[in-house]
């Protein structure tokens, strides 16, 4: 089983011989011939001195300079793009009668997919105490970030009247109006601003104690003054760890059931309608995978080049490369079956429409990106089934691009096709997106880029304090752990006669 | 304030290199009925905040108190303004329709509940404090990278500036130091 120890934890090994298999494996640990979480001979300095390294540094890397100059120019797309819109007004998209819906709301689903894998990795598998977590989850916390912002943008231009988004929440104005609560519309604003500000208290909860590392380590006073702000004087006492740590299980704890609701209340806005191919009973869970699938694709897509670029290969080591490409696997067969599903469904229903709708799916106007859909989504990925393949970044890296592009169709197809041929052919038409439709979206990825590259450039891309926890040396010696444990459980024994004989404090 | 006239210090901290002495130290000084203590470290240590710590923290019931107030808030939001102040008739639906409340009810437990998680957790916590007499200890910057502080304020009535800092140089510290104001 474990082929590598290092030292210092060979005798916590001998004596729970099955314990660092259940923990998911401490640093230098190989497990089920995978390798350990961090590379061997790390220490808590090294550690921090290498993730810090990557923020405080005086030279910019050219490399991220040239990537930088690309998604700024790319950002400007989207910046144009919302100024057109905004002169010209929501006739600037494709989306006219029957198709209402098209490619914002298309990109909407798409972002806020992407953003489930960050919660997925950083609430849900802390509570199943899976330890591999901790090297990727500050940087799938920010992708989530900043895919709910991109993810933000759409719902909010596509009402054509930005300037009036506040009409959707609920507060006393003059006209006695209040939003419709009955409407998956509505839910879908309490989930989604629910799930932004959740995740960003939940990332910046996770950075406080490294912000503390980062303004410890600058020398220049205006870094250090800034970075200072931002850990609000952490000083990482064992009284504020307890209750950090108290804070953050209970953030995971809402976190997952609030992550697993948002892209449920997002497929409500389809399967609460009546429209052939969206009033369907699978969509909620089908939706929820689909999205940490593309999530997952997302976090394969930005961290094999980041771990190579910054030299990165000893904290996300091939065991979270090998997991990533696991969890995209198992979502990527959820979401398969539920496409066969809802081709299931459409025959047994024996309701015409929906039978239309499905067969329109594979044989109408649009099936050449249904099939392309069911190639990448579907098909494609069953490679990574070999292990051969989990191990080849490059391959990993095209697999993980064809399920960005599958997942994108996913919603095209789910749209366009449920929409441009309804219940009377009279109303039938066909849908283009227009060119401000794609600049909108190509816009979109600039703003993520640069989102991404500017959080790499100014802050800890991995948890400096849980990394530090996964080193051997972070282990209290066990005979001194179990004496702790017991005494203290002597002293709440003993408790109100020693309080009670201590004079009182502050004499 | 009277100690710190008293002794002109706010207290002294004991520098370590690894967590098994610092809890150790942490443990000894309890043992020698030291109360006003607190320790410093990298990263969380279980066993050094069940030494530490008093009692557990009260945070989880305020948790659960905000997102019971979500909940019910939520609701009665949903409710008031469906069938109170603004009823409308949506396909005929009762103006309590409980069914479609239930996701807003839910978002909004959540949200309560995770703002109170949040900033009762820094509440708590006497955060934002951006000054603490700690920071002035020299050597304290690494208390964020590889070291542990164990602090023993003067306020502690057991306090004594010379047989406290030997006390704690005994206990395998590197270096123990006076904390100035």
């Amino acid at each position: 089983m474990s082929t590598e120890v290092t030292r210092g934890t060979d005798d916590r090994i001998d004596q729970y011989p099955d314990k660092h298999v259940t923990e998911g494996g401490r640093a230098g640990e190989e497990l089920d011939g995978y390798p350990p979480v961090i590379a061997p001979g790390h220490s808590f300095a090294s550690v921090t001195d290498k993730i810090a390294s990557l923020a405080l540094r005086k030279r910019t890397p050219i490399g991220w300079l040239f990537a930088f100059f690309i998604a700024g120019s790319i950002l400007q797309l989207l910046v144009l793009s919302i100024a057109y819109l905004l002169a010209v007004g929501v006739g600037v998209f494709g989306n006219n009668q029957p198709v209402g819906w098209a490619v914002p709301i298309i990109s909407f689903v798409w972002w806020i997919g992407i953003g489930h894998a960050g919660t997925l990795i950083s609430a849900i598998l802390l509570l199943f105490r899976q330890s591999w977590r901790t090297s990727i989850n500050r940087f799938a916390e920010a992708m989530t970030l900043f895919a709910v912002a991109c993810a933000g943008l759409y719902p909010l231009l596509h009402t054509g009247r930005p300037w009036l988004a506040y009409w959707m929440f609920p507060y006393p104005n003059t006209m006695g109006m209040w939003p419709q609560f009955r409407s998956p519309l509505i839910w879908d604003v309490f989930a989604v601003s629910t799930y932004a500000s959740v995740s960003a208290l939940f990332w910046f909860v996770g950075l406080v104690p490294d912000l503390a590392t980062f303004r410890d380590k600058s020398r220049h006073w205006i870094p250090r003054t800034l970075f200072g702000l931002g850990a609000l004087g952490w000083r990482g006492s064992a009284r504020h760890w307890h209750r950090y740590e108290t804070a953050y299980l209970l953030l995971a704890g809402l976190s997952t059931p609030l992550v697993l609701s948002v892209h449920t209340i997002v497929s409500f806005d389809f399967a609460v309608s009546i429209v052939p191919g969206w009033h369907a009973t699978i969509f909620p869970p089908y939706f929820v995978a689909g999205a940490v699938y593309a999530g997952f694709a997302m976090v394969l897509t930005l961290l094999i080049p980041i771990r190579v670029f910054y030299g990165l290969e000893d904290f996300i080591t091939m065991r979270h490369i090998h997991n990533c490409a696991k969890v995209m696997l198992a979502t990527g067969l959820i979401v398969f079956y539920g496409y066969i599903m809802e081709a299931f469904f459409a025959w047994y229903s024996a309701n015409i429409y929906e039978r239309a709708m499905m067969w329109n799916r594979m044989a109408g106007s649009y099936s050449f990106f249904y099939w392309s859909l069911i190639l990448c989504n579907g098909i494609v990925p069953q490679l990574l089934w070999s292990k051969r393949v989990r191990e080849n970044m490059f391959a990993l890296f095209t697999i993980a691009m064809f399920v960005n592009v599958g997942m994108w169709l996913e919603r095209f197809i789910i749209l366009i096709t449920s929409l441009y041929r309804d219940f009377l052919p009279s109303s039938w038409g066909m849908y283009m997106p227009t060119i401000w439709d794609l600049a909108m979206f190509v816009g979109t990825l600039g703003f993520f880029v640069v989102n991404i590259l500017l959080f790499i450039r100014l802050l800890p891309i991995i948890s400096i304090f849980e990394m530090r926890t996964l080193l051997p040396e972070a282990k209290v010696h066990p005979e001194e752990e179990h004496k702790v444990i017991e005494d203290k459980r002597q002293e709440r024994g003993d408790t109100p006669a020693s309080g009670g004989l201590l004079p009182a404090t502050g004499d | 304030m009277e100690d710190a006239l008293k002794t002109g210090i706010y207290g002294v901290v004991a520098e370590f290199d690894n967590a098994t002495d610092i809890t150790r130290a942490a443990r000894k000084a309890k043992d020698a009925g030291y109360t006003k203590l607190d320790a410093f470290s990298p990263f969380p240590i279980e066993e050094l905040s069940e030494t530490i710590v008093e009692r557990h923290t009260r945070l989880p019931w305020l948790v659960f108190a905000g997102g019971v107030i979500g909940c019910i808030g939520g609701y009665y939001l949903q409710y008031w303004t469906q069938g109170v102040a603004y009823p409308l008739n949506i396909g005929g639906r009762p103006y309590n329709s409980w069914v479609s409340f239930i996701p807003v009810t839910f978002e909004c437990t959540i949200l309560l509940a995770s703002l109170v998680a949040v900033f009762g957790m820094f509440l708590l916590n006497g955060l934002p404090k951006p000054y603490h007499p700690v920071f002035n200890v020299p050597r304290f910057d690494l208390a964020s990278r590889n070291r542990f502080f164990l602090l023993i304020e003067a306020a502690d009535s057991k306090f004594d500036r010379q047989g406290t800092a030997d006390f704690l140089r005994q206990q395998n510290a590197r270096e123990v130091v006076d904390v100035d104001y």
